[in-house]
């Protein structure tokens, strides 16, 4: 993986993700490692994203990389008018790795072709967020000792949420059984579904998240945007039916795990968060083994 | 029968070398000729529309003199025209005949339909690989890795 992008989670085997796993491991058994001391990460933020940012930059610093970079095109020289071509040639003379989050699609491919060093994408408008798919995938085996033979229930706004399409995409590879909860509207979209199907794998959809609950080893929450929604009665029809609370937990598997990609709003009841069943927040503080994992293997010291 | 169809070919003028690339959808011919960049030709190029054809009611024609093209090249013409022949013509004889072929990769001839894609915010040459499926032509983004159907493409 030494000096490989990592645009979309295809660009990395089967086999190379595992390794971004057994790696991120380690991290998680060590965290602090003093092994980036000669590198400068470039954490390239075109819109704000504090979470993922902040995230970058944890990672980088446990291992002893600066960190150079800006969190919003407000404080580039985007706002002048320079061209990502532009940008991205001029960091790559003062970094060792990119990372770079950025608002329209398909941006990070191109960064990655026109950049002498290699480039993490860490979100590249509605299109890819691979990272978040690595932490997801790690978060999924930690909780249940494997990635294979699993059920996994996806909740709430399965059409635009990239995080569902990347990570159903990588669970393919692993004999993943989907449970796919969301309304009528917010339904997987047909291309993922094919994919599943590809696969030889089942899936199954479902308005009603209850009756899922008992029969999953992950649910995998997300958020619903009210945005999404062009008649306004629909969505508060929709926005409590995936309100998940600790008493509809009683029924669920011991091994069961919650997990969600945050922000939440009211989708997990704060009283989850006691439940030893939730896990979002081990979750998000996994993304920070997971990208030193990445910026370890692609800077060629892992 | 043979008469007939001779007269209709020359609507055309016969060419003494070079290509003619024959049943073009009637409403592709000038999208052939942008894609094929004919108009920065410097040889002669003759071209008709809504002909007669047997086969698809209208048809297109082009025919260039003195330029026989690399099958890539003229394969990105399947696009707009996926039964358009290919004639090539010595000395007023026809010495080859092939169909184009969808290739699997296109560069440049299409702009990405998603208006947030990267390639129509910089300038970049846009990147398709051509997906075909059940009969219909889908061109998938290099960049943003979003589906542009055939029926959506614009020719840049």
């Amino acid at each position: 993986m030494k000096n490989r992008s990592l645009i979309s989670i295809t660009d990395f085997s089967k086999e190379e993700q595992i390794r971004i796993l057994d790696i991120a491991e380690g991290f998680e058994q060590q965290p602090t490692q003093n092994i980036l001391g000669n590198y400068v990460v470039a954490t390239l933020f075109f819109e704000p994203s504090t979470r993922t940012r902040l995230s970058f930059e944890s990672a980088a610093s446990r291992l002893g990389a600066k960190v150079i970079g800006f969190s919003s095109a407000a404080s580039s020289s985007v706002s002048k008018g320079e061209s990502l071509n532009d940008t991205i040639l001029t960091v790559s003379n003062y970094s060792d790795i990119i990372v770079m989050r950025h608002p329209v699609d398909g941006s990070a491919r191109y960064a990655s072709e026109v950049s002498p060093v290699p480039v993490i994408n860490a979100g590249d408008g509605a299109n890819q967020h691979p990272t978040q798919t690595l932490l997801d995938m790690y978060s999924i085996r930690k909780t249940q000792g494997t990635l294979d033979n699993l059920n996994i229930a996806f909740v709430g706004d399965l059409k635009y949420g990239r995080t569902v399409h990347s990570l159903t995409m990588a669970l393919t590879q692993y004999n993943t059984t989907f449970h796919l909860v969301s309304p009528t509207e917010l339904k997987l979209p047909s291309y993922v579904k094919r994919h599943i199907k590809d696969n030889n794998l089942s899936y199954y959809q479902y308005t009603d998240l209850l009756a899922v609950i008992p029969h999953v080893d992950i649910i995998y929450m997300t958020r619903i945007q009210k945005e999404r929604f062009s008649d306004s009665l629909e969505y508060e029809r929709v926005k409590n039916a995936y309100n998940l609370s600790n008493n509809m937990l009683a029924g669920s598997r011991s091994n069961m795990a919650i997990m969600h990609p945050l922000p939440r709003v009211n989708e997990i009841a704060a009283d989850v968060d006691s439940n030893p069943k939730a896990y979002y927040f081990q979750q998000a503080l996994n993304g920070v083994y997971v990208r030193q994992a990445l910026l370890a293997a692609i800077l060629g010291v892992k | 029968m043979e008469n007939n169809e001779q007269r209709k070919e020359l609507k055309v003028s016969a060419i003494e070398n070079g290509t003619v690339i024959d049943h073009i959808p009637a409403n592709s011919l000038f999208k052939v000729i942008k894609i094929l960049s004919l108009e920065n030709l410097e040889e002669q190029v003759l071209f008709g529309t809504n002909l007669e054809s047997k086969k698809y009611g209208r048809k297109g024609i082009v025919k260039v003199s003195n330029k026989f093209f690399e099958s890539d090249e003229v394969n990105k013409i399947a696009l707009v025209a996926p039964h358009a022949s290919l004639i090539e013509i010595r000395d007023y004889k026809v010495v080859h005949k092939s169909v184009v072929e969808i290739p699997n990769h296109i560069q440049k001839i299409v702009r990405c339909f998603n208006p947030n894609c990267i390639t129509n915010h910089e300038q970049i040459t846009t990147s398709f690989d051509v997906i075909k499926d059940e009969e219909t032509l889908k061109l998938r983004c290099h960049y943003c890795e979003k589906t542009t159907l055939r029926e959506n493409a614009v020719f840049l």
